[in-house]
């Protein structure tokens, strides 16, 4: 067999998709909610980016992985809350919120590494502890399976556990029903004195809980150490995986692991002798196509539903 | 016999300087249905907003049984039992009708969460409670907009309502839905609730009010017994003068076929057969009325003729041109104007302004364009003569067009649609929402349009509309046309309507009609 084939078969190929697939799917489900409350974020990449340097700068001053992860928690949720002051309370565009905290997390992070590190190089950067690897009992000594699914990061699992809570959160609370409603209809939402600017920080503020996990995957699990834009578009990735994913939990994982293969793919190939830019394309490449066939579907579905409901429903109504 | 509400000299004035509410007085009875009838603009829709917190008055009291009230938001006002209907349903599409319910007030389940059986139970008990029956496991986007209407006035029952405000509930409903929600509301008296709506139908009023106030010029002009009031009387009382309800006198002449419309169909992506075979011609100098049950395929018909949507075979010949499948501007160059069943969607841009939205479809013209620059002086002009022209209510030109009350937003639409001088005027709903006097000159512009020998195709779910206006009618059923009858002024609602419930089919030589 072609050795990029056996390669792709192979029980490694499928491990590192769920490693790559993991900072994605994080952020994927940040940005599911906020649109479920009917706010578009794009500030994931900036969330991400300062959750992954606090949790590595608070590991490296405390030795604690404990308060690491909360750091990186608190600050991807404080940036979060921040864009909910200047897009509910200041009334600011939240795209242009979004941009600018981005920029903000960007320039914020290098500053400090060049603080820390007193190095201005594009590859300085700062070592940290890392989460530790799990291994499933019984599961591990499964064949084929065991190799793909044990062995990762514990916070590839909580990752896959975000599934499970985005689902009850969304779906089976009180806080869930008022998300849903606030995006579909907010005068709807606040005719019956919901807060609608309320449960939108609220979905923001779980976003930022979801996007600092991927953050602290990344500087903490997929590798060891903080280093400038580490982030590389991942959170806009994320955005169309939740988008494709239809803002479903399920979706969002599956379209989230889509993109873990392409990632996983690229990876693969760069051994071959291919130019690295074009490989580096090929995620991005993936995303558009999909995003393109995805709009084009929903296109096709759209045009006058309005009467045809009512067609066979007039009985019904009499 | 109580008096639940009671307000007195409430005036209103809005941030931009318009007063809408006058030294406004009522009184609303306990377990009675209160009508407010007045012409757009008057203010009624004002009122109701101030009684239910939603916006609150310069001057005034409120009593509310007895206590004087001042609600800060819509919570308090349903906090003390006043429940509301928009004009505009209030509900989350993707949400369940149970879910919609509980919206705000949700059963928990350990405190954290949502008491899913719990919710069930309860928005079915509340249904059953009022007899109004409603699919509570469905989602909103599924159920035709009369159910949704049901849903809203049980989402107020739910929170205890004793009084349940109605703005325009009947404007988008078919006559069936407006039966069905006659006797719910008759339905909800007996359980001793007390129901205030507004409504331009004066027929519905008589038919269900106890009592009515009337409002003109943001001042009400009197409360009375519905009892001692014709429709003919209210009319008077609202406009100031009468107003003929009678039938258009025939055309003076009847010219050449305008548009012809050849076994056009239309399928859906679901793959319903919306419109089956239609065959129709309009002539110059003639208005043909389209008669039919609400979703009986009327929509599509008007898109696929206006442009909106590509039929899936057929022709339609305009001036002797196939323009199915040509864009809206095409068509509109031709000599088409439209006038959309739905204002808010298809007629205006809400937050732009008056101009703007009079120019919509002409901005690449002489006079309001030069290269690549608006000539606004023009533009201006010529929207204050629309203005006059239409007796648009508004500040000025320059308002956003979601600022104006209903009926005179649907002016808007009706004046920009008329002004571009069209050979052919393709009319839907021309006067939803549109109180009998500014219906009456609807009605006469579209009459002179007749006259001047323009070709007026009229789709309404108001038969008496129908009737008033048309030369000759046909009737649509379950997207196929099922009559024709040459001559209007000979025909009754009791003609047509086995025709528009699929009782009785006309069979042409070919087995369809062809008029
Ligand atoms: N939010 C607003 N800002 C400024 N002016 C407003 C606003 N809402 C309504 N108005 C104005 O107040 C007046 C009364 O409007 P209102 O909506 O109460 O009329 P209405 O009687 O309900 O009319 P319709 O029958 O057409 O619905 C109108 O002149 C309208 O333009
Ligand atoms: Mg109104």
């Amino acid at each position: 067999m072609n050795p990029l084939l056996k390669s792709i078969f192979s029980t490694e190929f499928a491990f590192a998709v769920i490693r790559v697939m993991t900072p994605l799917l994080l952020p994927a489900l940040g940005v599911a909610i906020t649109n479920l409350a009917g706010s578009v974020n794009i500030a994931l990449e900036g969330i991400m980016l300062i959750a992954a340097f606090f949790g590595v700068l608070v590991s490296a001053f405390t030795g604690s992985l404990f308060l690491s992860l909360l750091a990186g928690i608190a600050a991807g949720v404080a940036l979060a809350a921040i864009l909910g002051y200047f897009h509910l309370k200041l009334k600011a565009d939240i795209i242009l919120g979004a941009i600018a905290l981005n920029l903000f997390a960007a320039g914020f992070t290098i500053f400090m590494l060049f603080l820390i590190t007193g190095d201005k190089g594009s590859t300085s950067s700062l070592k940290s502890l890392v989460f530790p690897s799990v291994h499933i009992p019984l599961i591990r000594h499964i064949p084929v399976l065991g190799d793909i699914v044990s062995g990762h990061n514990v916070l590839t699992y909580v990752a896959v556990l975000m599934v499970l809570v985005f689902y009850i959160i969304v779906y089976k609370t009180p806080l869930g029903l008022r998300i849903r409603a606030v995006g579909q209809n907010p005068d709807a939402a606040a005719s019956v004195g919901i807060k609608v600017d309320r449960i939108k920080l609220y979905a923001l503020m779980l976003s930022g809980f979801f996007g600092a996990l991927g953050g602290l995957y990344l500087s903490m699990g997929y590798v060891s150490w903080f280093s400038r834009d580490m982030t590389a578009g991942r959170g806009f990735i994320a955005i169309a995986a939740s988008t494709l994913g239809g803002n479903l939990p399920m979706g969002t994982f599956l379209a989230s692991l889509l993109f873990g293969v392409v990632n996983a793919f690229a990876i693969y190939i760069a051994s071959l002798n291919v130019p690295s830019e074009l490989i580096q394309m090929i995620p991005y490449l993936v995303t558009l196509v999909a995003l393109t066939i995805f709009s084009l579907r929903t296109l096709r579905k759209r045009p006058a539903k309005k009467e045809e409901k009512k067609l066979h429903v007039d009985e019904a109504a009499l | 016999m109580s008096t639940i509400l009671e307000i007195e000299n409430i005036l209103k004035v809005y941030p931009d300087g318009v007063i809408a509410n006058r030294d406004v007085s009522l009184r609303v009875e306990d377990n009675t249905i209160h009508a407010v009838v007045g012409e757009n603009g008057a203010g009624k829709s004002t009122l109701m907003k101030i009684i239910f917190g939603i916006t609150s008055p310069q001057e005034g009291t409120i009593r509310f049984r007895g206590k004087e009230v001042r609600f800060k938001s819509p919570n308090d006002a349903i906090r003390s039992g006043i429940g509301m209907v928009h004009q505009h349903l209030m509900l989350a599409p993707d949400l369940t009708v149970a879910e919609n319910m509980v919206l705000g007030i949700e059963p928990r389940k350990r405190k954290l969460f949502l008491d899913q059986e719990e919710t069930l139970r309860t928005s079915k008990k509340v249904s059953e409670e009022y007899g109004l029956d409603v699919p509570v496991e469905k989602k909103i986007r599924d159920l035709p907009i009369g159910v949704r209407q049901r849903v809203e006035i049980l989402k107020a029952l739910f929170r205890n309502a004793e009084l349940l405000i109605l703005d325009e509930p009947t404007a988008v409903l078919t006559p069936q839905e407006v039966e069905v929600l006659f006797k719910t509301l008759f339905k909800l008296k007996e359980n001793g609730k007390t129901i205030l709506f507004i409504s331009h139908k004066l027929k519905e009023v008589k038919q269900i009010a106890d009592r009515v106030t009337v409002m003109r010029d943001s001042r009400v002009i009197t409360t009375e017994e519905a009892s001692h009031l014709t429709e003919e009387k209210i009319a008077h009382l609202m406009v100031g003068r009468d107003i003929a309800g009678d039938r258009l006198p025939p055309s003076p002449a009847l010219g050449d076929i305008r548009m012809s419309v050849r076994d056009l169909c239309y399928v859906t992506d679901e793959n319903i057969r919306a419109l089956n075979n239609i065959n129709f011609d309009l002539r110059a100098g003639e208005i043909l009325g389209l008669a039919g049950v609400e979703g009986n395929g009327q929509t599509y018909l008007i898109k696929t003729l206006t442009g909106l949507l590509e039929p899936t075979s057929g022709d339609i010949l305009l001036e002797n041109r196939n323009i199915a499948g040509l864009s809206p501007r095409q068509v509109r160059e031709l000599g088409l104007s439209h006038i959309p069943e739905d204002r808010m969607d298809d007629g205006v841009a809400e937050h732009t302004s008056l101009e703007e939205n009079f120019i919509v479809d002409r901005y690449y013209k002489q006079p309001f364009s030069r290269g690549i620059r608006l000539r606004w002086k023009d533009i201006t002009s010529h929207s204050m003569d629309l203005i006059k022209r239409f007796q648009i209510l508004t500040k000025n030109s320059r308002t956003p067009v979601g600022s104006l009350s209903g009926g005179n937003i649907q002016k808007v639409v009706v004046a920009r649609e008329l002004s571009s001088d069209p050979e052919v005027i393709i009319a839907a709903q021309p006067t939803r929402g549109v109180d009998v006097g500014s219906e009456e000159h609807i009605h006469s512009i579209l009459k002179e349009a007749r006259d001047r020998g323009k070709a007026v195709f009229l789709v309404s779910a108001d038969l008496d509309e129908i009737l008033k206006l048309s030369t000759r009618v046909i009737v649509i059923y379950n997207g196929g046309l099922v009559a024709h009858f040459p001559d209007a002024s000979a025909v009754t609602d009791k003609d047509l309507g086995p025709y528009m419930l699929g009782v009785k089919k006309e069979e042409g030589s070919s087995g369809k009609i062809h008029p």
